[in-house]
This record gives C-alpha cells, sequence and structure tokens, in this order.
C-alpha cells in the first residue's frame, strides 16, 4: 500500500519535469514505455528506482556540497573532532536497506508475470539466430517459416566506404527483407535458440529481450495492445555483423494476420510446385536470382565484390572453389565447411532453386566466367 | 625520525644503474614505478583503441574500420584497461606504499616480486600481438562468451587465452606477496585494526584475488581444450553448455569488479581525511563495508547474465542479493561525506579526484542498483546503459582513485611538489570530458541502442557525436599527465616529509624522496 502511494508521490514528482511528460511512444532520452502490459510494468519499475536513487543522490550531494561550501579552511572552518558515532552507522544501513524492500516488491511482482510463459498461450512462434539473420518458424501455422534479414538498402549503405548517406536510408539499420508478424491482443510466446553462436532477440516495445543459445531453447512472451511496426535488434556479440541483424515485428489485427497467414501459405505452396516441377533454368534467370541471394546471404562474409576479407574470409572471386570442380563447390555451400564453422551447410535453410542460382551466380560473376549452369536437380542430387 | 633514517640509510641507498638496475631489482619501490609505468603505457595503448572506437561511432555510416577489426578493438580495449592498466597501477601504487604505510623495509617476497612484475609486459605484448596475426585479434568482447570465442574465435585466440594464464600468474603472485607482507611485516604496535584503509582494502583486494584467478584460468583452459583436444565443455553439439562459460566466468569476473575498486576506495579513504584535516568517519565500519561487499562479491555473479534464461527463483535470489550491495557501498559513500563535515577542506588536486571519486562512482552505483533489478535488466541489459554504468564505476571510479593516488603520494615519491596548475587544469578536462563523453550513453542506451555495435541507426547519431568529442577531450588530456609526472620527477618545489599539512601515517615520516630502502628499523606505532 505504501508503495503504491510513494509511488505515486514520485510520479507527480517525475511528470513535473520536462522530459517525462514528453513521453511518447518513441523516446529519445528515456526507455521505451512499450506496447505490452510487461513493457509498462518494467517502465514503472525503472521510473520508480531512478526517482528513488535521484532522491538519494540530491541529499547526499546536498550535503557534500554544503560541507565543500562553508567547511572550507580558506573560510575559517576548524576541523571538528568527532569520527564515529554507533547511532548514525546504524541509521544509515537501515535506511538504504527499507529503499531496497521497496524496490524489491514490485521489481519481484513484475518478474513473475514476465516468468509465466506457461498459462493461456494463443501461439507459438520458434526464433534461431544465425550470423547474421534470425528464423522464425510459426508452430501452430503449417510451413510458414522464413528467414529475416537487414533489408537490401541499409546494406548496400552500411558498407564501409560506402559513400551513400544513411540519411537517406529509412529506418536505416531497422529494417529487414521480411518482418515477423503477429496478431494483436493475444499472447504470443516465442521460443527462442540460435544455430551457432549466442545471440539476444531484442525488441524495446515488448519490455523484454532474451537470449538465443544454442543448445537451449528459452522463453517468454508478447501481448501486443495495439497494431504497429515495432523494431529491435541483436543485443548479445555475435560476431562481426552483430551490428546488422535487425528485428522488425508487424502487429495486426486478428482479420489482417489471418489473411497474411493465408498468403504466406499460398506463397509456400507456390514455391513447392515450382522445385518439384522439375524446371530447366535458363543461366540468366539463375544469374538474376542467384545475384539478389548472394548479396543478401553470402555476402557479408565474402563480400560483395566476391573478394572476401583477408585472413578472415575467403575470396571467392578467382578462387579454386569457385573456378574448379562443380561437385566440390556444391558440396561446401550444401554440407558446410568442415575447416570453419562460418562457413553453415546451407543445403538445411535455403531451397534446391535458391541454392542453384547462388552457386551459378558464384562461378559466372566477378569475372569467374566458368560458363557452368547449376540446375536445381544437381542440388537434389547432392543433399540425397 | 627522517633524518635518522636517512643517515643510517645513505650507504644503502647505491644501487645498480642502468638496464639492470630494472631487470634484477627486487626493491618495491623501483618495482611499484614499473607497474606504474607499464600501467600508464596500456593505458595509453587501450586509450588508443577506444579512440578508434569513437572515431567509428561518430557518425552512422561506416566511414574508417571495417566491422571484424572494429570488434577487435572493443575486445582489446576492454581486456587491455582491465588487465594492463587498472589492475597493474594498483598493485604498484600496493607496492610503493603497502611497506611504507605499515613501516616494513621491502614487500615479504621480492624475488617474487621481480617476477610477478617482468611476466607482466611479456603477456602484453603477446596480447597486442594477437592483431597482427592472420585473422586478426580475439574479436568476441573482453568477456570472451563461448562458442564465439571457442568455435568460432580467431586462430589467434590462443595466444589470447596464454596470455590470460600468464597475466594470472602475475597477479596470484602479486597477490601472495600482499598477504604475506600485511600479516606478516607490520610494524610493533600496528594492529590489523589500526592498518590504514588502503591496506586493508588490499588486503581484502587480494584474498578476492587468490580466489577468482584461478577459476579464470580454469575457464580459459577449457576453452583451450575445447578448441584444440576435441573437448565440449562449452559445445551444445557435443553435451556441453555454453550458458556454463558464462557462470564460471561472471563467478570470476563479478569480484574481479571489486578487485578494480576496492583499493580506489583505499586511495580514497586516505586522501579526504587528508584535505578534511579530520579523521576518516567511522574507520570500523569502513573496514566491515568493504569485507561485507567482498564477501557478496561471490553470491551475485549471475546478475551479468540474467538474460540466459534461468529459472525465475534463481533470478529473484540474484536480484535480492545483488541490490543487496548497495548497502555497504551506501554506508561507504555516508562515511566519505560525514569525514568532510565539519572538516576544514582544502582543494589540493588529490582532493579534486578523491571527490570527483565520490560523486561520480555514487553515480555508477546507482545505476548499478538500477541494472540489479531484474525486470529492468531485460530492458538495460547488453545496451550502452551498461556501458556507461561501467565507465562510471571503472573511470571515474577506479581510474581517477589511481590518478588521484599518484597525485597524493607523487611528492613522496619523487621529492619534488607536482605543478598544482597542471594538475588543476587535468582534473578539470578530464572530469568534463568524461562527463560528455559516458553521461549521453545512459541516454544512447536506454533509447535502445545495444553495445559493441558498429554502426546504428540516425536516432543515436547526437549521443554519439557527444561521446565522440568527449573522448578525444579526454584521451588528450590525458598527456598532460605525462608531461606533470615527467616535471615533477626532473624538479619542481622540494617537498617536506610530511608533504601535506594533516597528512596521517607511517608514509610521511621518512625523507621525500623516500630513501631507496626505508624501515630497516621498524619504527614503533602507538
Amino acid at each position: 500500500m505504501s508503495v503504491s502511494i510513494f509511488r505515486k508521490v514520485l510520479f507527480a514528482l517525475a511528470s513535473s519535469l520536462l522530459f517525462v511528460t514528453s513521453a511518447s511512444a518513441e523516446q529519445k532520452y528515456n526507455m521505451t514505455q512499450g506496447v505490452t502490459e510487461i513493457s509498462h510494468q518494467v517502465y514503472d519499475l525503472h521510473m520508480l528506482i531512478f526517482w528513488l536513487v535521484t532522491v538519494v543522490g540530491i541529499i547526499v550531494f546536498a550535503v557534500m556540497i554544503y560541507s565543500i561550501m562553508f567547511h572550507r579552511k580558506s573560510r575559517g572552518a576548524v576541523a571538528a573532532q568527532f569520527h564515529e558515532s554507533t547511532k548514525v552507522e546504524i541509521v544509515w544501513t537501515t535506511i538504504p536497506f527499507i529503499i531496497l524492500v521497496l524496490i524489491a516488491i514490485p521489481a519481484t511482482k513484475t518478474l513473475l508475470a514476465i516468468e509465466d510463459t506457461d498459462s493461456d498461450v494463443d501461439m507459438s512462434i520458434k526464433i534461431t539466430g544465425h550470423q547474421w539473420k534470425w528464423h522464425y518458424e510459426y508452430m501452430d501455422e503449417d510451413g510458414i517459416s522464413f528467414f529475416s534479414a537487414l533489408d537490401a538498402k541499409s546494406n548496400e549503405v552500411r558498407q564501409l566506404h560506402s559513400g551513400k548517406d544513411p540519411k537517406e536510408v529509412e529506418n536505416y539499420l531497422l529494417n529487414v527483407d521480411n518482418p515477423l508478424v503477429i496478431p494483436v491482443k493475444k499472447k504470443v510466446r516465442f521460443l527462442i535458440t540460435a544455430n551457432d553462436v549466442i545471440h539476444s532477440w531484442w525488441v524495446p516495445a515488448f519490455g523484454m529481450k532474451r537470449d538465443a543459445i544454442p543448445g537451449y531453447i528459452n522463453e517468454y512472451w508478447a501481448n501486443v495492445e495495439e497494431p504497429g511496426t515495432y523494431r529491435g535488434q541483436c543485443a548479445e556479440l555475435c560476431g562481426k555483423d552483430h551490428g546488422f541483424m535487425p528485428i522488425v515485428v508487424v502487429a495486426k489485427e486478428e482479420a489482417d494476420y489471418k489473411k497474411w497467414v493465408n498468403e504466406q501459405k499460398a506463397r509456400a505452396r507456390a514455391a513447392a510446385d515450382e522445385e518439384a516441377s522439375g524446371k530447366v533454368w535458363a543461366m540468366g534467370e539463375l544469374m538474376a536470382r542467384g545475384e539478389k541471394l548472394y548479396n543478401s546471404t553470402c555476402a557479408s562474409c565474402h563480400m560483395v565484390n566476391g573478394e572476401g576479407i583477408p585472413n578472415v574470409f575467403p575470396a571467392l572471386k578467382g578462387s579454386a572453389i569457385a573456378t574448379g570442380p562443380v561437385a566440390s563447390h556444391l558440396d561446401i555451400v550444401v554440407h558446410g565447411s568442415k575447416k570453419n564453422p562460418a562457413m553453415v551447410a546451407f543445403g538445411k535453410q535455403l531451397s534446391n532453386v535458391d541454392l542453384a542460382a547462388i552457386i551459378t551466380y558464384e562461378r559466372n560473376a566477378w569475372g569467374n566466367n566458368t560458363g557452368d549452369v547449376v540446375q536445381p536437380s544437381a542440388i537434389a542430387e547432392i543433399k540425397k | 625520525m627522517s633524518t635518522v633514517m636517512s643517515h643510517e640509510d645513505s650507504h644503502h641507498d647505491h644501487h645498480p644503474t642502468g638496464i639492470t638496475r630494472w631487470l634484477f631489482t627486487t626493491n618495491h619501490k623501483d618495482i611499484g614505478t614499473l607497474y606504474l609505468w607499464f600501467a600508464f603505457t596500456m593505458l595509453m595503448i587501450g586509450g588508443v583503441m577506444a579512440l578508434v572506437i569513437r572515431t567509428e561511432l561518430f557518425q552512422p555510416g561506416l566511414q574508417f574500420v571495417e566491422p571484424n577489426f572494429f570488434n577487435q578493438m572493443t575486445t582489446l580495449h576492454g581486456l587491455i584497461m582491465v588487465f594492463g592498466a587498472i589492475m597493474p597501477a594498483f598493485v604498484g601504487l600496493a607496492n610503493w606504499q603497502i611497506p611504507l604505510m605499515i613501516g616494513a623495509p621491502d614487500m615479504a617476497l621480492p624475488r617474487m616480486n621481480n617476477w610477478s612484475f617482468w611476466i607482466l609486459p611479456f603477456a602484453g605484448l603477446m596480447l597486442v600481438s594477437t592483431l597482427f596475426m592472420d585473422g586478426g585479434g580475439p574479436n568476441f568482447g573482453w568477456t570472451f562468451y563461448a562458442p564465439l570465442s571457442t568455435k568460432y574465435g580467431p586462430p589467434s585466440t590462443d595466444f589470447f587465452i596464454f596470455s590470460v594464464h600468464l597475466l594470472g600468474f602475475s597477479s596470484i603472485m602479486g597477490s601472495i606477496n600482499v598477504i604475506a607482507t600485511i600479516l606478516n611485516m607490520r610494524a610493533p604496535g600496528m594492529t590489523l585494526m589500526k592498518m590504514p584503509l588502503f591496506v586493508w582494502t588490499w588486503l581484502i583486494t587480494a584474498f578476492l584475488l587468490i580466489a577468482v584467478m584461478p577459476v579464470l584460468a580454469g575457464a580459459v583452459t577449457m576453452m583451450l581444450t575445447d578448441r584444440n583436444f576435441g573437448t565440449s565443455f562449452f559445445d551444445a553439439a557435443g553435451g556441453g553448455d555454453p550458458v556454463l562459460f558464462q557462470h564460471v566466468f561472471w563467478f570470476f569476473g563479478h569480484p574481479e569488479v571489486y578487485i578494480m575498486i576496492l583499493p580506489a576506495f583505499g586511495v580514497v579513504s586516505q586522501i579526504i581525511p587528508t584535505f578534511a584535516r579530520k579523521k576518516l568517519f567511522g574507520y570500523a565500519s569502513m573496514v566491515y563495508a568493504v569485507a561485507a561487499i567482498a564477501f557478496l562479491s561471490f553470491i551475485v555473479w549471475a546478475h551479468h547474465m540474467f538474460t540466459v534464461g534461468m529459472p525465475a527463483a534463481g533470478e529473484l535470489y540474484f536480484m535480492y542479493a545483488t541490490v543487496i550491495i548497495a548497502v555497504p557501498t551506501a554506508v561507504k559513500v555516508f562515511n566519505w561525506a560525514a569525514t568532510m563535515w565539519k572538516g576544514s577542506l582544502t582543494f589540493e588536486t588529490p582532493m579534486l579526484w578523491a571527490l570527483a571519486f565520490v560523486f561520480l562512482f555514487t553515480i555508477g552505483g546507482f545505476t548499478g542498483l538500477m541494472l540489479g533489478v531484474v525486470p529492468a535488466d531485460f530492458q538495460y541489459h547488453d545496451t550502452y546503459f551498461v556501458v556507461a554504468h561501467f565507465h562510471y564505476v571503472l573511470v571515474s571510479g577506479a581510474l581517477f582513485g589511481i590518478i588521484g593516488g599518484v597525485y597524493y603520494w607523487l611528492p613522496k615519491w619523487t621529492g619534488n611538489m607536482y605543478s598544482e596548475t597542471l594538475g588543476k587544469w587535468h582534473f578539470w578536462l578530464t572530469v568534463i570530458s568524461f562527463n560528455v563523453t559516458f553521461f549521453p550513453m545512459h541516454f544512447a542506451g536506454l533509447a535502445g541502442m545495444p553495445r559493441r555495435i558498429p554502426d546504428y541507426n540516425l536516432q543515436f547519431a547526437d549521443f554519439n557525436m557527444w561521446s565522440s568529442y568527449g573522448a578525444f577531450v579526454f584521451g588528450f588530456s590525458q598527456l598532460l599527465f605525462l608531461v606533470l609526472i615527467i616535471k615533477c620527477i626532473k624538479g619542481g618545489e622540494k617537498a617536506t616529509d610530511q608533504v601535506w599539512e594533516a597528512a596521517d601515517g607511517l608514509e610521511w615520516t621518512v625523507a621525500s624522496p623516500a630513501p631507496y630502502h626505508t624501515f630497516a628499523t621498524p619504527p614503533e606505532v602507538k
């Protein structure tokens, strides 16, 4: 009880200050209040502690500043002799302790609400962190699963010496090719894991982050109150492009969400049909598709110009693999490298058509000009 | 007394000259000097790396360095500052001051003292040399979380591991020496509860070091075998556990944080009474508070990793244990304030650093309390808010404590007063630029900027620009410190034995500069 009164007093104090009253969805100087019940509670807790420490700080600093102003030798101050008092020590050990209890009570309540990942769950989405993109799999909707990576425009501008101005990119570094779509007013549970190193899935508007750890499945949930687009980033250092794997969540009304789900399912069916059709692809088609996929999937290590990074990531331009026998090229892309874990088995991530396009592109771009055209059927063969 | 001393000691005062003096020295003062110069050198190297980071972050977009190199800079900046600058600097202060403050002729184990110093330059050189190896230096952050540092680490990681092992040997030997000296070599009459607070804080710090450096050695050894001998301690695919790494690392890491701050508490507890002309308020409670903080440091480690998905009960326990640390820490701050209260204050440069320490460390303590509260930490974790927090405790805490200590004892070491004008310039430039650099980071973090990223969205641009301006002023201001020290070594107004009007303690009873050998006959402490 006393806590809530205290909180009200503190909030009254808080709202008298400018930067808190200008609280909008996008905070420039403060934590966002977010769009979930939990994120509001987290924000309130943050402000409660902030004001408590501010008050304590003002008192302690005022005492010190008073001493500095008035107890100085140049003003003729003569030092007093006192140097201990058990009574005073007990008082100022007890007061901080009481303040801590005031903080711990609401903190415990909020924490227990956050950790309730089991009751009344409406749907679950599995999130897998990869170097350097996210994979989303809808556990309750058959066949909806996709990768989500930095959008092409940001990716182009963020290259070293790109000569392009980030100011001209909307949501620079905070935009993706395929956003995660969820319905509003549903308890959505996220099951978070990783494929390679540790990542951390963080959308500030949801009030939470959770680490994505290989071998673990972490849980976390959000019940978003209003439709909108919410942006976040990977929060755990995960290698070279840690700064370039944003998260975008689009929250839609139930009906719009249903519509989106149906579209996704139709698209998945079309892709499966394409794969099954056994179509023989022309070089031009594969090169166009391959270039796009290469730039989003492979270029973060091998670079857009195919030159890699000396001694860190191998070049493909003129390399033994990209210009040598097709079989070993297929093998390393589909099954990954045994020597270097950063080169993962893309056979598990991409469709046969996409893999064929990428390999065809790699064998003919940047002057590699081998003239080889790799068909999806060749990928299917090596996957067996 | 000092006249007697210098007369008696004059024939002992000769020592080898040239390089062999420094290579073979077993003298605590020489070794202290070596440690301090080593730390200053590493501070400059780590500082240059910080400026590379701030240069890249000055504007959105990548203008200067490639992300992989950026990661090497953040990693080595952290490692060098922690293991190369802050820790050796405190050992340097301990070497110089502990024997002088307890009335001992030297450290208890002088040859080991030589060895524990001379390991450091090689360990440091090996660490920095990784930058020039194939594949570049360590790029996984100073916390080197597995599997990024094991399966995915560059080849130079094995050199990094060897370097950490060497640094650990050095620290352990240094701490054994400190403990042996303090427990065995105090002057007659100096009971434990009469020891200066700097000596107390170092005694406790040394026990922390002995307890946790082997844990760090264990962590890097497991990394080594995971990388080279097919074990899977931290590899989930082989039945291991990546989170185990974090538990082991932070079981070392949290006490390590206090290893870097407790001796600074000690320095400040020496400086404030001197310039307040009043005894330290609550001496006994200060000692108990340091001991309580040291004890708590062992049982709170998981608050660095709240987001790994611990059970709620674990999160609650670590939250309660963590916020409790605020109690003894607050007691210390209150005691410092009470020491100043009704004192007779003057503001020579050491006092300025001590005051800045109390104000700014307290701000770092407040943000530490905020970070300890789990639900809020889920937002703060791994953002610039954390970066701001630990720079307030490690720069305006640990580093300001060291710099204040150097100013305080420099006249005793060199026999000359430093330039007060230059000292004040150094102080004000540093303290202002420090806040310009690190205060905006609180806002950047709260607004949502993750740490360890080389590029960012435009909404963070203003904060980063300010931080970069501040960082450059901060960095170059430290050159003033170098100039001041060199000038002070070369000459200046002669310092008296007592140096400061109200300085109290055995170190002020010997001549300035302190003779090569002091307290050959132990003084009597009443």
